[in-house]
C-alpha cells in the first residue's frame, strides 16, 4: 500500500513535469491547467503517502534521508500550491514542479523500510522541530525557483528578448514579493526549527548547542537569510542581489540537509 | 512630372542614425524652402517622426533628384553622405505611390496598424502647405494618401487590433511592476506621442502623473489637462526618486539624464525599479541607464517585441490593407494622368462656353429689333472669339515641348480661371479637417 501510494506519486510528478515543460515552451494555456490538475492530485496522493507511513510506523514519517526527502518534496508542492492560487501564475510549476520531483526522486536511492524508531529520536519534538525545518526549507526552494524566474525574466527585459516565455512570466516586482513572501515565511520557520532543536537537545543530549555540522551549517543558513531580509528591509536589497542571495541561501541549505547528513558524521547522521 | 521619395525608417537605421538627421517640427520652414530650391525639384513634403525621415519631391530627372534629396539630407545635418547612404530607400513612380500609401495606412510602422502616423503625416503636410512648397501634384497625392489610410482604417481591422507604442509601454510596465495602481508617472517635455503614452498610463490607472518642460507654464498647462503635479525644470532630480515610470520625449539636442544620475535616484529609491521610456529622437536619456540594476530603458525602437498576441489576425488584415492600397495605386495614376491636359482643356472650354452662352442670352433678351440672322451672327462671332482666345492656352497645353511644366499651367489655370471646383473626383480634401 504504502509503496503504491508513493510509486503514484511519482508517476504523477512525473507527468506534471513533462507537461509543466513543456508549457515553458508552448503558449498553451491549456498545459497550465492541466499541470494544475495534475499537482493537485499529486499532492493528495503525496500527503496520503505521508499519512499512511505515519499511522504505520507510529511516528512522524521524517527520520531517515528517504523519508525526509520525501518529505521535503511534499513540502515543496503543498508551497506552490499556496503561492500558484495566490498569484495565478501556472509558470511558477515549470520551474517549482521539476525541483521537487527531483527531490523525490533523490528519495529513492535511499533505504525506504520503516525502520522501529531511533531510540534518541523518540520524542515530542520530533515532528515539530522537522515539519518546521522541512516547511522552512520547502519556502526557501520556492524562493530559490522564483529567484532563477527573476533573474530570467530581468535579463529578458534588459535584453529586449520580449518572446513567449517573456509572456508568460509574471512581472518582476511580483515575482520579487513572491520570493520575499517565501523568506517572510521560512526564516521564522527555520528560526523555530533551530530553537526547538536546541531545547530538544537539552533534554535528549543535556546541552543546547554542541557545534555538531547540522547544527552550525543551521545557523550559517539563518544568518544568511537574516542577513537577507535585514538588507531588504533597511538598504533596499531587492532585485537580482537580492535574487541571487536567495539563490546561494538555497544552496547552503541544500548543504545542510544533505551535504552535513552525507558528508559528515554528527549527531544528526540519520540515513 | 514623377513623385519620389527618399528617405530612412525603423527598418532601416538604428535610432542613433535617425535622431541625426531627424528635423525639428517648429523649423520646417528653413529645410522645405532648401528642397524646392533644389535644380529638378518642383515640390516637396518633408516628414520628420521618431520612426522616419522622408521626403517626398517631384521632378522631372528621376535620377538626379533621388541623388540631389539624398545630398540635401547628408548635407544639411552635416553627416556623411558615404555612411547615411546605405540606410536610405529611394521610390519613384508607382513604387512611390505604394510606399507613402503604406506609410499612411501605417502598415510600414513599427507597430502596425498605430494610429499616430496619419495624424504626423498631416501635420508634415501641413507645414508643406503653409510654406508653399507644395503643390498640386504633392497636395493631391497626400489627400489620397489620406484618403487610402482612412479607408485601410475603416474596412480592415488592422488599427483595432492595433497596439500602439504607448499601448506597448503599458503593457511594458505591467510587466514590471504587476500592479499599476500605486506607480507614479513622470513626463519630460510634451511630444504628441508622450502624451498619448501619458494618456494611456492615466486610463489603465496610475496613482499619480508629474510634469516638468523647460517652460514652467507648458508644463502647468499640460499638468492641468492631465491633473497631474507641475514640477520646475531644474527640480527634476529632486523629484525623479518619486518616479516609477518616466516618459521623456524633449526636444533637448543632448542626454537629460545620465547613468549616474539613475544610479543616485535607485538608491534613494531603495532599488525600487524604474521605467524609462525615451521617445525623443534624438534621445534624452544615455543608453547606459540600461546597465544600472533595477532600472530598465526603452526607446521607441525597442518598444517593437511587446506586440506579440494577435499576430495571425494582424497578417491577415494587413493583406487585406494592402490589397486596398494597390487599388487606390491605380486610381491616382489614373488621375495623375488625366491631370496632364486633357481634363483641363474640357473644363476650361466648357466655363468659356457658359460664360459665351449666358451673356448672349442676356443679350439677345432684351434686344426688340434684332435682324432675323442676328442671332445666329452673334452666336458666330462669340464662337470665333472664344476659339481664338483658348487657341494659345490649349497649344501650349497640348504641346509638352513648349510646355516644361505642363502640371504647373494647369495649376494656374484651374486657380486663375476657377476650375478647381470643376475637377472631377474631390475625395480626401476633407481629409484634412478630421
Amino acid at each position: 500500500m504504502n509503496a503504491l501510494l508513493f510509486s503514484s506519486t511519482l508517476v504523477v510528478y512525473v507527468a506534471a513535469t513533462v507537461v509543466y515543460l513543456s508549457y515553458l515552451v508552448k503558449p498553451r494555456d491549456v498545459l497550465g491547467r492541466v499541470g494544475q490538475g495534475l499537482v493537485a492530485v499529486g499532492f493528495l496522493v503525496h500527503l496520503g503517502f505521508t499519512l499512511n507511513r505515519y499511522l504505520v510506523a507510529g511516528h512522524t514519517p521524517i527520520t531517515n534521508l528517504h523519508e525526509s526527502l520525501s518529505f521535503f518534496s511534499l513540502a515543496i508542492v503543498g508551497t506552490f500550491i499556496i503561492f500558484e492560487r495566490r498569484y495565478r501564475a501556472a509558470i511558477l510549476g515549470s520551474f517549482i514542479i521539476p525541483l521537487a520531483l527531483l527531490i523525490l526522486v533523490l528519495s529513492i536511492g535511499f533505504s525506504n523500510g520503516i525502520m522501529p524508531l531511533n531510540p534518541a529520536l523518540k520524542s515530542k519534538w520530533l515532528f515539530v522541530h522537522t515539519v518546521m525545518a522541512f516547511l522552512g526549507y520547502a519556502a526557501f526552494a520556492v524562493s530559490f525557483a522564483v529567484s532563477i524566474m527573476y533573474l530570467i525574466q530581468s535579463h529578458f527585459l534588459k535584453k529586449r528578448r520580449l518572446g513567449s516565455l517573456f509572456q508568460k512570466l509574471p512581472p518582476l516586482d511580483i515575482l520579487d514579493e513572491i520570493s520575499y513572501r517565501c523568506l517572510t515565511f521560512g526564516f521564522p520557520l527555520l528560526t523555530f526549527a533551530i530553537i526547538s532543536g536546541a531545547i530538544w537537545a537539552e533534554t535528549a543530549w543535556g546541552t543546547y548547542w554542541s557545534w555538531d555540522p547540522k547544527e552550525t551549517w543551521s545557523l550559517i543558513t539563518w544568518f544568511i537569510y537574516a542577513a537577507l531580509l535585514h538588507g531588504r528591509l533597511t538598504t533596499g536589497w531587492r532585485g537580482r542581489k537580492a535574487a541571487w542571495l536567495s539563490i546561494l541561501g538555497f544552496v547552503i541549505v541544500l548543504f545542510t540537509f544533505l551535504g552535513v547528513n552525507l558528508l559528515m558524521s554528527g549527531l544528526h547522521s540519520y540515513r | 512630372m514623377n513623385i519620389i521619395v527618399v528617405g530612412l525608417s525603423h527598418k532601416t537605421a538604428g535610432v542613433e542614425i535617425r535622431e541625426k538627421v531627424a528635423f525639428a517640427p517648429t523649423q520646417m520652414a528653413k529645410p522645405l524652402n532648401a528642397v524646392v530650391s533644389l535644380p529638378d525639384i518642383t515640390e516637396a513634403v518633408i516628414v520628420s517622426t521618431c520612426n522616419r525621415v522622408e521626403i517626398y519631391a517631384t521632378t522631372r530627372d528621376i535620377a538626379g533628384g533621388m541623388a540631389r534629396l539624398k545630398r540635401f539630407l547628408a548635407d544639411y545635418h552635416n553627416f556623411p553622405l558615404e555612411t547615411l547612404e546605405k540606410h536610405l530607400y529611394s521610390y519613384y513612380g508607382v513604387d512611390a505611390t505604394r510606399h507613402v500609401f503604406r506609410v499612411a495606412s501605417s502598415l510600414d510602422s513599427m507597430v502596425v496598424g498605430e494610429p499616430q502616423i496619419l495624424g504626423q503625416i498631416k501635420t508634415s503636410y501641413g507645414y508643406a502647405a503653409e510654406y508653399k512648397s507644395s503643390g498640386l501634384i504633392l497636395n493631391r497625392f497626400l489627400h489620397k494618401a489620406f484618403s487610402v489610410a482612412k479607408r485601410v482604417r475603416t474596412e480592415t481591422k488592422i488599427a483595432s487590433s492595433a497596439v500602439s507604442v504607448a499601448f506597448a509601454a503599458v503593457e511594458l510596465a505591467k510587466k514590471i511592476f504587476g500592479e499599476l495602481s500605486d506607480k507614479t508617472v513622470l513626463l519630460i517635455g510634451a511630444g504628441e506621442m508622450c502624451e498619448l503614452a501619458a494618456k494611456h498610463f492615466i486610463n489603465v490607472g496610475v496613482r499619480g502623473v508629474m510634469v516638468t518642460n523647460r517652460t514652467y507654464e507648458r508644463a502647468e498647462k499640460l499638468a492641468e489637462e492631465f491633473a497631474a503635479k507641475p514640477i520646475h525644470f531644474e527640480d527634476l532630480f529632486d523629484q525623479l526618486h518619486k518616479a516609477d515610470i518616466i516618459l521623456s520625449s524633449t526636444g533637448a539636442p543632448h542626454f537629460i539624464i545620465g547613468g549616474k544620475d539613475v544610479e543616485e535616484v535607485i538608491r534613494r529609491r531603495r532599488q525600487k525599479a524604474m521605467f524609462f521610456i525615451d521617445i525623443a529622437v534624438p534621445r534624452d536619456i544615455d543608453p547606459k541607464v540600461n546597465d544600472v540594476e533595477n532600472a530598465y530603458l526603452y526607446t521607441v525602437d525597442d518598444l517593437n517585441g511587446v506586440v506579440a498576441s494577435n499576430l495571425e489576425q494582424r497578417k491577415i488584415e494587413a493583406a487585406k490593407a494592402e490589397a486596398i492600397v494597390e487599388q487606390e495605386i491605380g486610381q491616382f495614376f489614373k488621375w495623375l494622368s488625366s491631370l496632364e491636359v486633357t481634363p483641363t482643356i474640357v473644363a476650361l472650354r466648357s466655363k468659356f462656353d457658359e460664360i459665351r452662352k449666358a451673356e448672349l442670352a442676356k443679350t439677345i433678351s432684351g434686344w426688340k429689333d434684332l435682324p432675323p440672322d442676328g442671332q445666329k451672327k452673334l452666336e458666330a462671332l462669340t464662337n470665333a472669339m472664344m476659339n481664338k482666345l483658348l487657341h494659345p492656352p490649349t497649344s501650349v497645353l497640348k504641346n509638352p515641348e513648349q510646355g516644361n511644366r505642363t502640371d504647373l499651367y494647369i495649376d494656374a489655370l484651374r486657380n486663375l480661371f476657377d476650375l478647381e471646383t470643376a475637377a472631377p473626383e474631390q475625395d480626401g480634401m476633407m481629409e484634412l479637417e478630421e
